[in-house]
């Protein structure tokens, strides 16, 4: 029975992306093999986000060709955004997928960037959001205001204060937080390992790291919850996480904290860093230079896979409850993500050295 | 102890889950796919499980976790043909195995190495199994109790090990680990993101040197054009002698050596972020302790490969602990692991504490299967070593070109780049000359392997510590001297001790003669040169950034009084001493039929035509000009061998789905797969 109507799922799906596909042109691909570049390892999160789109999208493109996922790690990612960089195939057989830690460098004018994102044509972005927790005995001095861990001290397993770390170290640094990173951890697992080890004492993960892992730590009482970064909406606000709704958003732990203020050059700078790295953290590219129409196709393509009906019963676990941005919609993510002002980069550069040494060219 | 109650009928569930043919089915499917996969150095159970992950999607969770459990089991297992026929160690669970049991293949024993090696790594397996099942209920304080400290002074531990596998000169072997420390440090600095003896200009560098390279290059590559300079097989006597029977009675009469070192295996491989690479070097230690009789370590002593062997398939089940209690994967193969177990069932089974309360019998079905997987594979390993074995009959020189192909191709995998090829001949160009004088190569791959782990948790065990410091004497000392330290540190007090006035009888890597002063003295030098400038090079970093400076730093001047050391020793000395070791000057080396620079030419060779025309145009010109030049055979014997060759690289690369080293040729003209490249 449950094989019957997984059979029915997909055939309907399939019946959509056709009816989708043939009304927006008729491109067919069958036989193809399109390769989807990601500049991570096979063991990030990038590569599971890019493994769960590839079977969806190959069924989804008009004549079903083969989706293989390739990976080119290196020097943080930049070795295969530089490598897309140089790519002019246009038949939309390369693909390419970034995420936030491909954005910093970018954002931050690291020596080794020698990629555009303008020049890319964007199909569909996916986004997260991201949780502050806290030991018990600092979490029983959180009044939803960070006036009673001015006078802690705190430790943090941090992956590096260049990658998506900058915004919880800015965010707690924002709150007048004694906040001393331990850097060099391999991943947020690691990070919470070593919050449960209690060699930390505060932890942040992402939506699907919180929910897997932390989770349980929040009910047996070893960890509290302190604020989620929240998520954008249409106008570019920043509001509670949908996944969230009860926990408060940094922005209002900000308000209610003495001598957090959420204008002026540090919160640009913050939240500029905030849009950059987790409403629209990972998307999908065509290189440049790419045939309108083999755009459109993909673009189709992606829409069809959001529209399946079971899609926010399989994506909720894998790329977790957040909007999936397609074609102008995906566009316009890109150009949130990547535009940040001279100034908000200029403090975060000068922030970096002064708290932590740590010099970008 | 209603855990325990609880436990019981989860097992039976498991069992119930697992004992189904359609089920056992895809175990052996699983398996015998690992096989394939697993003989291949340098990819292992990442290639092949990548491979599966786009099937796994919406697959019945059960059978999709035995086809992955089947594939993953048997790497460790299956690289041990690699270690053992060819001095390759296939993955980092093999790198020990190559010094006892590539000299037994060369004694005519492979087949006996083989299956002594294949029988422990079964029993290490179930061991494993049986141990975590009981464990896996209490394991998650124990875990929660290993910290930085506890984690550092492992690693200290394995380092240890340095002390027994120095050589006849301790000092030099010290001053080899160093080196191996050194070069471990190279390129961006996990802590502060400051270069160490690397530049933005060669990005290659920045991201540091791939193990799977270092390996090929420190142990693979010396030996290979070893060999291929004698021109002989692999096997000195022309016949095998003992035959697989052989070593299973070898394991029998080791059988608690092999329990023993099963233990090591499970409870290093519970330990996140150690992982396999210090399990084997402990195991094989503890081997070389326990034996009375010390004089045949390195020339094929038969426990060297129990001890070993047995750890590294124990320390997979032993890892599932982190992978499945806290998400946390102890290997590159478990972190794909993860994602696979996420697709199968579309997200209901979830890694982490879950695992334990919700899902036990998956849990326990999870260890079960890889213990069957362990026996199905192992069952298949050893019904094949026999007639494998005789591969160390067939002549060395139609073997090599083959050889050259497979660790460029596997060199290449690890960082996609033609850079890969180039560190490979760098490296493998030490190693050449770390073997020609005798410096420790084990010391140096044990330096290079835990040169990461030292670094990352000094830096981060003593931020802690200061901070613990700052709020009290008694907190910081606490922190710093658990209960767990001090145990380890005592061992590794003791093994230290042990292995020092033991270690001139291990000759780990063979006998080897005296020659002139000349040449070891030139090579001490250039070492030496080495550390001075990766010392200078991290003193010029930033104080802020202490953390990346420092270790590259303390390395280099320990490591350069111990050149100093050996440098007086060689001035004062005469050349009869064994400071002045140089395999040119008398044995296999020195006779040769073929010279050193001549032989290498010929890799040097396919890798600057692989630069030239990408990988597969310039096989196939190494590979005829090979066998019609330097072996001998007619055109036609070399024309098939080299179709042969190339059919089977293009085959499998085409099933992993992996790309071969474009050259500039391909810069100007586009060609089809597989003469293109990337």
């Amino acid at each position: 029975m449950k094989t019957l109507s997984k059979f029915a799922l997909t055939a309907s799906a399939a019946a959509i992306a056709l009816s989708m596909a043939t009304s927006a042109n008729a491109m067919d691909m069958s036989g193809k093999t399109i390769e989807w570049t990601i500049p991570f390892s096979e063991t990030g999160g990038s590569a599971k986000w890019a493994n769960f789109f590839a079977p969806l999208l190959s069924e989804a493109l008009p004549g079903a060709p083969t989706v293989v996922v390739k990976f080119m790690p290196g020097a943080g990612s930049t070795k295969g955004a530089n490598w897309f960089q140089q790519q002019k195939d246009g038949d939309g057989t390369v693909m390419f997928g970034s995420s936030g830690s491909t954005q910093f460098p970018y954002l931050l004018g690291d020596p080794r960037v020698k990629y555009e994102y303008k020049d890319w044509n964007p199909v569909m972005a996916t986004g997260t959001g991201g949780v502050a927790y806290l030991n018990a005995e600092a979490g029983a001095k959180f009044d939803g205001s960070a006036n009673g861990l001015k006078d802690m001290n705190f430790i943090y397993g941090s992956q590096g204060a260049t990658r998506l770390d900058l915004v919880p170290l800015l965010a707690w640094q924002m709150l007048g937080m004694n906040v001393e990173p331990v850097f060099g951890i391999k991943g947020r697992g690691d990070g919470r390992l070593m919050f449960e080890r209690g060699e930390a004492n505060i932890d942040y993960q992402t939506t699907s790291g919180y929910l897997g892992g932390s989770m349980p730590l929040v009910e047996a009482g070893t960890a509290v919850p302190m604020m989620s970064w929240g998520s954008l909406d249409s106008d570019g606000n920043i509001v509670r996480d949908p996944t969230f709704p009860d926990m408060p958003t940094f922005k209002e732990v900000c308000e209610a904290t003495d001598g957090c203020e959420t204008s002026g050059e540090a919160w640009d700078a913050w939240k500029a860093f905030f849009v950059a790295g987790f409403p629209s953290q990972k998307i999908a590219f065509l290189p440049a230079g790419t045939d309108q129409a083999v755009i459109d196709a993909f673009v189709t393509a992606f829409a069809a896979v959001k529209a399946r009906p079971d899609f926010a019963e399989i994506s909720a676990k894998r790329v977790g409850k957040y909007p999936m941005y397609v074609g102008a919609e995906a566009a316009q993510a890109l150009g949130v993500a990547t535009t940040v002002p001279d100034s908000a980069k200029a403090f975060v550069t000068t922030w970096l050295k002064d708290a932590y040494g740590v010099e970008l060219n | 102890m209603d855990v325990f109650t609880q436990a019981l009928p989860a097992l039976g569930d498991a069992f119930a889950l697992i004992l189904q043919p359609i089920v056992l089915g895809y175990l052996v499917l699983g398996v015998v796919m690992g096989l394939c996969i697993g003989v291949f150095p340098g990819l292992g159970g990442i290639a092949g499980l990548s491979l599966l992950l786009p099937f796994m999607f919406g697959m019945d969770p059960i059978l999709g976790l035995a086809l992955m459990i089947g594939m993953v089991a048997v790497v460790p297992t299956s690289d041990t043909f690699a270690s053992v026929l060819m001095g390759i160690p296939g993955s980092s669970a093999s790198q020990a195995t190559v010094l006892d049991g590539f000299p037994m293949a060369k004694n005519g024993e492979a087949a006996r190495a083989l299956s002594a090696a294949f029988a422990s790594s079964l029993f290490g397996g179930l061991i494993g199994a049986s141990f975590l099942t009981v464990f896996i209920l209490v394991a998650r304080p124990i875990v929660l109790s290993f910290g930085l400290p506890e984690m550092l002074m492992i690693t200290i531990l394995g380092l240890s090990m340095v002390a027994i596998l120095a050589g006849r000169v301790a000092i030099k072997g010290i001053a080899a680990a160093g080196l191996g420390l050194a070069v471990g440090t190279i390129g961006e600095a996990d802590a502060g993101g400051s270069l160490r003896m690397a530049s933005y200009d060669i990005p290659y560098l920045t991201d540091g040197l791939k193990l799977v390279i270092v390996g090929l290059g420190i142990f693979a590559i010396p030996e290979i054009i070893s060999l291929l300079r004698q021109d002989r097989a692999i096997s000195k006597s022309a016949t095998l002698g003992a035959g697989w029977f052989e070593g299973v009675k070898d394991w029998w009469a080791n059988i608690w050596l092999s329990v023993r070192c099963s233990i090591i295996g499970v409870v290093v491989g519970i330990i996140p972020g150690l992982g396999g690479s210090v399990v084997d070097w402990i195991a094989y230690g503890h081997s070389v302790q326990t034996t009375k009789d010390k004089s045949k370590f390195g020339n094929g002593e038969v426990r060297g490969v129990i001890g070993p062997e047995s750890s590294n398939n124990a320390k997979e089940g032993g890892g599932l602990v982190p992978t499945l209690l806290f998400g946390i994967p102890g290997s590159g193969s478990m972190a794909i692991f993860i994602g696979a177990v996420a697709l199968l069932g579309s997200g209901s089974i979830e890694v982490g504490p879950s695992m334990l309360k919700d899902n036990l019998n998956f849990t326990y079905s999870i260890v079960w299967l890889l213990a069957l997987a362990n026996v199905v594979g192992t069952v298949m390993c050893i019904a094949s070593s026999g007639m494998i074995a005789k591969l160390t009959t067939i002549r060395f020189t139609l073997l090599a070109p083959f050889l050259f192909m497979l660790i460029s191709f596997a060199a290449f995998q690890s960082g996609q780049n033609f850079a890969d090829l180039v560190a490979l001949f760098g490296i493998g160009l030490l190693g050449i000359f770390l073997r020609r004088f005798d410096w420790s190569r084990p010391a140096f791959l044990i330096g290079f392997v835990l040169s990461n782990p030292v670094e990352k948790f000094t830096n981060q065990a003593f931020q802690i510590a200061r901070f613990r410091f700052r709020e009290s004497m008694e907190a910081g000392l606490e922190y710093i001297f658990s209960p767990i330290v001090l145990i380890l540190l005592v061992i590794t007090v003791v093994s230290v001790a042990v292995g020092i006035r033991q270690a001139k009888s291990i000759l780990a890597e063979g006998d080897v003669k005296y020659g002139s002063k000349r040449a070891p003295f030139i090579f001490l030098s250039l070492i030496m040169g080495y550390f001075i400038v990766t010392y200078w090079n991290a003193s010029q970093i930033s104080d802020r950034l202490m953390g990346d400076k420092i270790i590259p730093m303390v390395v280099s001047i320990v490591a350069i009084i111990c050149c100093l050391v050996l440098l007086v020793r060689m001035i004062r000395q005469p050349e009869t001493d064994m400071v002045f070791a140089d395999r040119e000057a008398d044995g296999d080396d020195a006779d040769a039929a073929h010279g050193l620079w001549p032989t290498l030419a010929w890799f040097a060779g396919l890798l600057i035509l692989s630069g030239l025309f990408g990988f597969i145009i310039a096989l196939a010109i190494f590979l005829i000009s090979f066998f019609r030049i330097r072996a001998g055979e007619n055109w036609s014997k070399s024309a098939i061998l080299t179709a042969i060759g190339i059919a089977f690289i293009c085959f499998m690369a085409w099933t992993l789905n992996r790309d071969f080293p474009p050259g500039l040729l391909q810069d100007y003209v586009e060609l089809p797969w597989p003469l293109g490249g990337a």
